[in-house]
């Protein structure tokens, strides 16, 4: 028996935006001042902790990485000396989405509590009846002939009864012997001979082609026709050699 | 944040008396069928009355189950009203159910609440916020129908939306949506406004 794979997520954070929140308040730092520097090199820290522990570290942590380092550089540059008021602090950005991602955080908490609350209400069931089934169905939970019986319920519910399948489809039935008659037939009625393409009404279907090119074989074999073709993958002519019997 | 869960004790002294009026009681009868939280024009429809004479027959059940202390309570849910049982009594319905509910992780929970406040929205924004991939949590709960592709956005690559749905309302025990408390940021945050 094989334990199941042990499986490792990164330790209590829900992605980048978290771990940073995190780091802003564990350093008891204004969010809207963020020392770039401190919390870069916490967050690599971190990350690195969790290299170190085998832990598979996901790409949106190694992007944010980066995006840190980058502001880091950019807070080093020397400030315009000219006072430019478009100029925006380069932190803007990822503030804002911090406090985007925090304001969902006491939204998360009041769904936590809300399912902790609506857990201990318990509701009637569907009235239960056995045939009925709510969707969604779980995968594997019905198998073709309960979906056919589901149907002809339906069907035997709005009026609609079953009726048996009367169409009958006719079967075609080409034997070589056959196609070869009929190929000796249609190069002997022409006296410049035929096409290979001409002995087929459209649309052709393959088993059609496939019968027809063994009879021309048999035939060339017999010494009833000859064929000839110009070039590779051009079409053939057929002509009528003897005259004699098919088969036989 | 507040609690929406918070019933409102009607002092009528209509619900003092141990008597229902009659259209409460089939008001009764009828939450008690039902499988799903029943809307005020479906009740009315049963009862043969108005909307606001509906209105006022489960307000009064809902009053009469309360001061006679009955293990049941009318709840407003996902847009109707349905028959549950009290929190408090939890313990005995548990132990006879046996069955745990599961909980949501927090990845749902983020990825909800993202998806209550700005639906319909895509993917791509989920994740913006997050700063996480979201494919397999929003795969779950669509599975869960907690919620539901609503269209494509007219944009490049023409994104799924999603919104929540009746189930999000009724997981969370919730009569509306608009029972979701306004987005704020916490109180601890400076006072200077940044730039948007």
């Amino acid at each position: 028996m094989n334990a199941p794979a042990p499986r490792f997520t990164l330790p209590t954070f829900e992605g980048p935006l978290d771990l940073l929140l995190h780091l802003i308040r564990e350093n008891r730092v204004d969010i809207y001042d963020i020392p770039i520097a401190l919390i870069t090199q916490q967050y690599l820290e971190r990350l690195a902790e969790w290299q170190a522990s085998d832990l598979a570290v996901a790409g949106e942590y190694l992007v944010m990485a980066a995006t840190l380092l980058e502001l880091k550089s950019r807070m080093l540059l020397p400030q315009p000396a000219v006072e430019n008021e478009e100029e925006e602090d380069p932190r803007a950005d990822l503030v804002r989405r911090l406090i985007e991602y925090r304001r969902y955080e006491s939204v998360v908490a009041a769904l936590r509590e809300w399912e902790a609350y609506r857990s201990g209400l318990h509701f009637r069931g569907a009235v239960e009846n056995p045939d009925d089934y709510m969707l969604p169905v779980s995968p594997g939970a019905l198998r073709g002939p309960d979906l056919a019986a589901a149907i002809k319920q339906l069907m035997r519910d709005v009026g609609i009864e079953e009726s048996p399948v009367s169409a009958i489809v006719p079967r075609r039935h080409v034997s070589l012997k056959m196609a070869m008659v009929t190929i000796l037939r249609r190069v002997r009625n022409a006296p410049d001979g035929i096409r290979f393409s001409e002995l087929f009404d459209q649309p052709v279907t393959l088993a059609e082609v496939v019968i027809a090119f063994l009879a021309l074989l048999e035939l060339l074999r017999q010494g009833s026709i000859a064929v000839s073709q110009r070039r590779p993958m051009a079409d053939f002519r057929l002509r009528a050699l003897r005259v004699g019997a098919i088969g036989a | 944040m507040s609690n929406p869960h918070t019933t409102e004790m009607s002092d009528s002294s209509q619900a003092l008396s141990s008597n229902l009026p009659d259209v409460s009681a089939a008001a009764e009868a009828v939450l008690f069928v039902s499988a799903e939280p029943v809307t005020i024009a479906d009740l009315a429809r049963a009862l043969q009355c108005s909307e606001a004479q509906a209105q006022e027959a489960v307000r009064l059940l809902t009053s009469h189950l309360e001061t006679t202390g009955r293990g049941l309570q009318v709840v407003a849910i996902a847009g109707g009203y349905q028959l549950a049982t009290r929190p408090v009594h939890r313990g005995a319905v548990g132990r006879l159910m046996s069955r745990e509910p599961g909980k949501l992780s927090r990845a749902a929970l983020e990825t909800l609440a993202v998806i209550a406040y700005r639906q319909p929205v895509t993917q791509p924004e989920i994740e913006a916020v997050r700063g996480v991939g979201c494919a397999s949590v929003l795969r779950t709960l669509v599975e869960r129908n907690l919620i539901a592709e609503a269209g494509r956005k007219p944009t490049a690559g023409r994104p799924i939306l999603y919104t929540t749905t009746p189930s999000f309302l009724h997981y969370f025990a919730l009569a509306d949506i608009s029972e979701l408390p306004p987005l704020e940021d916490p109180p601890d945050g400076p006072a200077e406004i940044i730039e948007v």
